[in-house]
């Protein structure tokens, strides 16, 4: 993966920069030596590191606006960082970039059941908003696999998603306002805890903005009540097809669940072995779990076990109580952790029209054998949101590209078939040149645009989400 | 008047065009600028309608009822539950999926399925220079790239012309009811929608007017006898309480509230204030308003005022913003503060350069 080569000058300049934004933050929010600025060379797509310049960790909105000032007028670039749990090289820096960490911003600034919100420090913890609340019967929606380490930071520059989007949607649906530091230092602070916005929507612009528009050091988020109760069934079919068709039929039904996960064979077979879940031995499972009170689970499970029986599944099992609930989930979120167990793999998150589903996990097995990578998928099936877990072997060598151009292909075939390259992970660097294939250069360039009003000198995360010669004339700038 | 009837048609207008452009769908939302009207009726009809993976695409000039017809027949339905202002607006005229989408038209379901831009996937559009351009797609979930849905949803035409719009759309429920409690003030009333809105009910309507408090819930028919069941023990011993179970009295009712019919055919000037929900009993209380409507649990005032009174001078310097949406005497848009007021003429400086798109409308100067 190619990235801009440093600015020599820049590089010369360290101990100045150092200096000056030592100067504006605590003691030890500065991290410059080389050893340890190692700590920040990669996120979770750790094939690719480059250490920083230097990192630095403001501990509130003043904090970083001042390390952005100073950046800007040196024309430093910057690449913000939540808690590094991106999959997409969001976070990667370059040699000559300040890495701008929000992690020391974690506190709770406010709880209002009444209105429904709690407003965090960016650097908070999905699960800790989560945490803060719940004693009470609130919880905060989006739910990404890595919510225990995850930033609100990182939610909302990715607009993360989750297993439970289906019916609570993802971070855009659930975030109220933000204060977002410009990069010149600016101040401004964009919706609040009132519902709808005035003017243009610049949160929904914010959301899912890479980190490249601005840095968000606070946010107002709606919290929900927590159902009274929720359950799962697992169904377990002989294909594939069938089981996408099931997924359709459900829906169509007019019953909602809150998730519809999907597993095949390979990963059945892999978290069976790892976690012990008692999963059936079939082609296809689904888990499917419904909200709210028993008689209202009851009820809504029966509806959806009459339309899977009329699929003829190998297995139907409505689980029977909290601790079989948690077994049949426990499989699915370790599935990524069983495949790690094989062999490395690489994680895709390509979206697709629903009804494609049986056709999209043919192909996939098809470019299986061409390439000799062996796959999995796990995945969000109510919404289309595709996980496939393509293996190979990081120490042979020429693996990783292989797999590399193997999930691009994956990534080019849900282009194809109407959906996108990224349901929730977000391009950053991984997916940064197959955009050509979702959008037009008339598409991209009106991107492009946005940001120059943000960001007119481009040193905000700058080397990302777009193809590098694409953006090169205004990164040069 | 242009009526183009595709993209590259809308392209050349706008890329040909020596002045100002009105953009008009069905003409139903009050909505008003100088220029040559540039009709999107041309382009029409529902494109894509997958009931299986909940999603529909239709041309922007396609109007609403089609889409709220052709989704019926299928047990589905929009999420958002748009207003229909030509009672308010005493407007005739036809509205459009795209008028919706470029207003962000929602209802009261808002406050459990979100609004109009929360259920927007996709979009295809004609920027202010004639490029055809597009955001998102036709699945829910998406990242890949900026979002450019959301920011065209509400922007009113003045970023570019919709040509094409994408929806999750969400079954549609077997039946609904209302909990209804008389006699709360509004201060009272506001509390109670928070309650119920706080509990596990879901609530799909909270709404207070004319000395009626009202929460809806929607479902199977076992599940809303429950819930409103356990909302009337909640709420029980707040204020007289009964619940309504006929599903067209329901549904009437919550039009009503959706259409703010409490004040069609009265004088004055109707604005709509969205402000934090407890918030709203005081600010109302020193409005001096003819009629209130509370909706969203109270995030959401409908204010009827005596004509020519300013109503934003009255709220003084609370959170949240007001829109005039029926008279003249003020600007239509709430003035944004300095630094979001410069991001957003950016903005449209960068779609619209020659700002002929609705012209002025977002900078109150209509």
């Amino acid at each position: 993966m190619e990235m801009p080569e440093p600015d020599a000058e820049i590089l010369a300049k360290k101990a100045q920069i150092v200096a000056r934004l030592q100067a504006v933050l605590p003691d030890g929010a500065v991290i410059s030596d080389v050893a340890q600025v190692k700590a920040y060379e990669c996120d979770a797509l750790s094939a690719y590191r480059c250490p920083p310049l230097c990192a630095v960790l403001p501990s509130d909105t003043g904090q970083v606006s001042a390390v952005l000032k100073i950046c800007h007028e040196m024309g430093v670039p910057v690449v913000p960082r939540g808690s590094g749990t991106s999959l997409a090289g969001g976070a990667l820096p370059t040699a000559d970039s300040v890495i701008l960490g929000v992690a020391r911003m974690n506190d709770v600034l406010e709880v209002d059941y009444d209105n429904r919100f709690i407003r965090v420090q960016s650097g908070r913890t999905n699960l800790s908003v989560t945490g803060a609340v719940e004693e009470d019967g609130f919880f905060y929606a989006p739910d990404p696999s890595s919510q225990l380490a995850c930033a609100i930071a990182g939610n909302i520059a990715m607009n993360s998603g989750g297993a439970h989007c289906l019916k609570y949607g993802v971070t855009t649906n659930n975030l109220l306002g933000v204060t977002l530091v410009l990069m010149d230092g600016e101040v401004v602070e964009i919706g609040g805890a009132h519902l709808d916005a005035s003017g243009l929507d610049l949160l929904g612009l914010i959301c899912g903005s890479e980190g490249q528009l601005g840095v968000v050091t606070e946010a107002t988020l709606k919290i929900l009540p927590k159902p009274e109760g929720a359950r799962p069934v697992l169904i377990g079919f002989d294909s594939n097809e069938v089981a996408g068709a099931c997924v359709s039929d459900i829906i169509k039904a007019g019953v909602l669940p809150v998730a519809i996960e999907f597993m095949d064979r390979p990963c059945i077979e892999a978290t069976e072995a790892f976690a012990h879940p008692g999963y059936p031995d079939c082609e296809a499972l689904l888990i499917v779990e419904v909200e709210g009170s028993d008689a209202e689970i009851d009820f809504q499970l029966g509806r959806i076990m009459e339309i899977a029986a009329r699929h003829n599944p190998v297995e139907l099992r409505q689980s029977q109580s909290e601790e079989e609930s948690a077994k049949i989930w426990l499989g699915r979120k370790s599935a990524f952790g069983a495949m790690g167990q094989i062999n490395d793999y690489m994680c895709l998150d390509g979206t697709i029209p629903v009804s494609e589903l049986p056709y999209v996990l043919r192909r996939i097995g098809e470019l299986s054998k061409e390439y000799g990578l062996g796959v999995g998928n796990v995945f969000h099936a109510g919404d289309g949101n595709l996980h496939p877990l393509i293996l190979y072997d990081a120490n042979k060598p020429g693996d990783l590209e292989l797999a590399e151009r193997f999930g691009a292909d994956v990534l080019r075939l849900c282009v194809e078939v109407g959906g996108c390259l990224t349901g929730e992970h977000g391009v950053g660097i991984e997916k940064r040149d197959l955009m050509v294939d979702q959008f037009t250069d008339a598409d991209i360039e009106a991107q492009l645009r946005v940001k120059d009003v943000f960001d007119p000198k481009w040193l905000l995360n700058p080397a990302k989400v777009f193809p590098l010669q694409a953006t090169q004339a205004r990164r040069a700038g | 008047m242009m009526k183009p009837v595709d993209e590259q048609e809308l392209g050349a207008a706008i890329a040909g065009a020596e002045g100002p452009l009105r953009i008009v769908g069905g003409g139903t939302r009050g909505v008003d600028c100088a220029g040559n009207v540039l009709s999107t009726a041309g382009m029409a009809g529902i494109t894509l309608y997958d009931p299986g993976a909940l999603t529909l695409v239709a041309k922007a000039g396609t109007p609403l009822a089609g889409i709220e017809a052709a989704l019926a027949s299928e047990g589905q339905r929009l999420p958002f539950e748009p207003m229909d202002h030509r009672g308010l607006l005493g407007l005739g005229g036809v509205p459009t999926i795209g008028g919706v989408v470029a207003a962000n038209v929602s209802g009261p379901r808002r406050v459990q399925a979100g609004a109009c831009r929360d259920s927007l996937i996709g979009v295809r559009f004609v920027d202010g220079r004639g490029e055809v351009l597009k955001s998102g797609g036709r699945v829910m979930k998406n990242v890949t790239g900026y979002d450019l849905v959301k920011l065209l949803a509400g922007s009113y035409g003045t970023l570019g012309v919709l040509t094409e719009v994408s929806f999750k759309v969400l079954p549609d429920v077997e039946t609904s009811a209302c909990v209804v409690l008389r006699g709360l003030d509004d201060r009272q009333a506001v509390a109670v929608m928070a309650r119920a809105l706080g509990s596990p009910y879901e609530v799909s309507g909270a709404a207070h007017e004319g000395g009626r408090t009202m929460l809806r819930v929607e479902g199977f028919a076992e599940s809303v006898a429950y819930r409103a069941g356990r909302l009337q023990e909640l709420l029980g011993g707040l204020g007289e309480v009964g619940v309504l179970d006929n599903p067209a009295q329901v549904s009437a009712m919550w039009q009503d509230v959706r259409d703010v019919a409490a004040f069609q055919g009265r004088e004055g000037d109707v604005w709509r204030v969205s402000v934090k929900p407890t918030d709203a009993p005081d600010m109302v209380a020193g409005l001096g308003a003819d009629a209130v409507l509370y909706d969203w649990g109270g995030g959401l005032v409908w204010a009827l005022m005596p004509q020519g009174a300013d109503l934003r001078a009255r709220m003084g310097d609370l959170r949240g913003h007001a829109t005039l949406v029926r008279g003249d005497s003020f600007a239509r848009f709430h003035p944004e503060p300095a630094g979001l007021a410069r991001l957003s003429a950016g903005i449209r400086a960068q779609f619209d350069p020659r700002g002929i798109l609705n012209n002025n409308l977002l900078n109150g100067v209509s």
